[in-house]
């Protein structure tokens, strides 16, 4: 069976050029950055030049890049190591309510170290209002962060807009870039953000790298002790032929990015119409213009995301879904959520990304299965006349987690 | 976005890619709704019942895979059985049956546990003169009060 993969939100495969791009740096060119000898001076040249292409792909300075083990890392330094550095400027911490969990966790942890977090709400295609942030903050204000375009649904928020603001106001603006790294222009100052996320692996690059742009003369405290690895802010040995990975996928996305935009950005609108024409209430989230090139998420009532991911895995196409159902604490994506939809719409979601190797017969199969499977799983559900008005009242509720464990052992 | 990190069986899955006794009866003698407003899964279970025993049960779920399964197996269970066997089908009986299934999928057996429960109550409300409950079950979920 031809496999379709169709979740380049959640990773990519590692590109070919990549890959021999990376090669060398594990048996030959193995050397310690740190090093004096040559071996080593030769991988930090390798270091410094990926430093700089990944500088040039967002119109920084290379000594304005700190390479970090991926997004979540570079996220938790950026909110942490602005945190810590200003805490006797203030203890409030501006963010939205869509966040990465890199972010809202990072956010809800130091709440509980005594900062103060303001989650911000959206629209229902899940905007942030940049009068909002300026509402928002207050002299106690050290930061604000907020993604560049959601993992979720898509939706790319005004963050040049909310970058002004925050200028305006003096307050530094980090920015969540991992899903728009590489698919969209960035231009630190244009965007004017202070500090900006990036990951290698969203972008054809490896897992396990990536980096955060801090603007010179940011105050930012290193999060762990160690050497004097990359200007003191990040200690540990550098993965070398992870950046080395990682500077080659910036280039060869920031050098694609125009067609292949504009090429994944047809096959989206094209997936979009197919679907919702195909499937009867059937909804799009996130907003229908501004979102990523490469991204569709759908709510389909009267079919539950999990099944419906299982389903289109067993016909060999793989997506993912925000469902209660799929996640560990049994809660619905707080992102949908946030949009304003009720449990029982998120719970037939279902978010299909494409990329490199998405090919137009790719999208045609989509639209033609995906009917074919919320029509199986709708045979199988209560009437959705039903389902769209539930009286919970006439349900017995089975959120009783004792008894539930309690019967796990037998 | 949130993942699952789940494995079934393959008991699961074919009770899951073909679930016995999907649907629902004309005049049912007894309805039963079960579902979790927090995560939105619903289950409802039509049953038909003679002498005492159930002989037809038909199931509509909305829900995961695990939820679809367990719906199809608890019907199997219950199908033929006297009301007093069928409240001593338990929700671990029912996993078990499909080979288990992983810990955080173990609510959506307990949701058709309580599914079976609520449409034998139901069944009992409309048919006050037959048999008086049994004993209480070992081992088995108490069905909860309607909320
Ligand atoms: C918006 C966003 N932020 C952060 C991350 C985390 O990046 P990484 O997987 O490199 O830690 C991801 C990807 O999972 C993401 O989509
Ligand atoms: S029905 Fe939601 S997890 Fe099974």
């Amino acid at each position: 069976m031809r496999k379709i993969y169709m979740d380049y939100a959640a990773t990519t495969p590692v590109r070919k050029e990549v890959l021999k791009a990376m090669m060398p740096y594990f048996m030959t060119e193995f050397g310690n950055a740190s090093s004096l000898h040559s071996i080593g001076q030769s991988a930090a040249e390798a270091v410094e030049f990926a430093r700089s292409t990944v500088a040039s792909a967002i119109g920084a300075n290379p000594e304005e890049i700190i390479f970090t083990s991926g997004g979540t890392e570079a996220d938790n330094l950026a909110i942490r190591g602005i945190a810590k550095a200003n805490r006797d400027m203030g203890d409030h911490i501006i963010t939205s309510a869509i966040e990465h969990p890199a972010v809202r966790n990072t956010c809800a942890d130091l709440a509980k170290e005594g900062f103060k977090i303001t989650f911000l709400s959206v629209d229902k295609d899940g905007l942030i209002d940049p009068v909002q942030v300026r509402k928002a903050i207050t002299t106690k204000t050290v930061l604000i962060t907020i993604m560049h375009a959601n993992n979720e649904i898509g939706t790319v928020q005004p963050t040049r807009e909310i970058g002004r603001i925050a200028k305006e106001n003096g307050v530094l603006f980090h920015t969540d870039a991992v899903q728009t790294f590489g698919k969209l222009p960035i231009d630190v100052d244009g965007l004017n953000v202070d500090m900006l996320t990036m990951s290698a692996h969203k972008i054809g690059g490896p897992k396990g790298v990536g980096a955060l742009y801090v603007r010179k003369g940011t105050q930012l405290k290193a999060m762990q002790t160690g050497g004097p690895h990359e200007g003191n802010r990040r200690a540990g040995t550098e993965n070398v032929a992870g950046i080395v990975g990682f500077a080659k996928a910036a280039e060869l996305s920031v050098k694609e990015m125009g067609s292949e935009s504009a090429r994944l950005s047809k096959l989206r609108d094209r997936l979009i119409k197919g679907v919702l024409s195909g499937v009867k209430e059937a909804q799009l989230n996130g907003h229908p213009t501004k979102r990523l090139p490469n991204n569709a998420n759908f709510s389909f009532l009267g079919a539950e995301g999990e099944a419906i991911i299982l389903k289109l895995d067993a016909l060999g196409i793989e997506a993912s879904t925000g469902s209660a159902c799929s996640s560990h604490d049994l809660a619905p994506s707080h992102v949908l959520l946030a949009l304003g939809h009720s449990p029982l719409e998120a719970h037939g979601s279902l978010r299909i990304t494409l990329g490199k190797e998405t090919a137009p017969k790719d999208v045609e199969c989509v639209i033609r299965v995906i009917p074919k499977v919320i029509k199986e799983l709708r045979a199988i559900s209560p009437d959705i006349k039903e389902m769209k008005n539930v009286k919970w009242a006439d349900y017995k509720d089975d959120h009783d987690h004792d008894h539930m464990h309690g019967e796990e052992e037998d | 976005m949130v993942t699952s990190n789940v494995s079934y069986t393959k008991k699961m899955m074919a009770h899951f890619a073909n679930p016995h006794n999907m649907g629902r009866l004309d005049n049912p003698d007894g309805v039963g709704k079960a579902g979790n407003p927090v995560c939105g899964d619903v289950m409802h279970l039509h049953i038909k019942v003679k002498n005492n025993k159930i002989t037809d049960i038909k199931f509509q779920t909305l829900g995961c895979a695990s939820a679809i399964a367990t719906s199809s197996m608890v019907t199997d269970l219950a199908k033929g059985k006297t009301i007093d066997e069928a409240l001593r089908i338990t929700n671990a009986r029912v996993a078990s049956e499909l080979g288990g299934l992983p810990p955080i999928k173990m609510h959506c057996s307990v949701l058709a546990e309580q599914a079976l429960h609520s449409a034998i109550e139901d069944y009992r409300k409309r048919h006050p003169h037959s048999p008086a409950k049994p004993a209480a079950k070992k081992g088995s979920a108490k069905p909860k009060e309607k909320k």
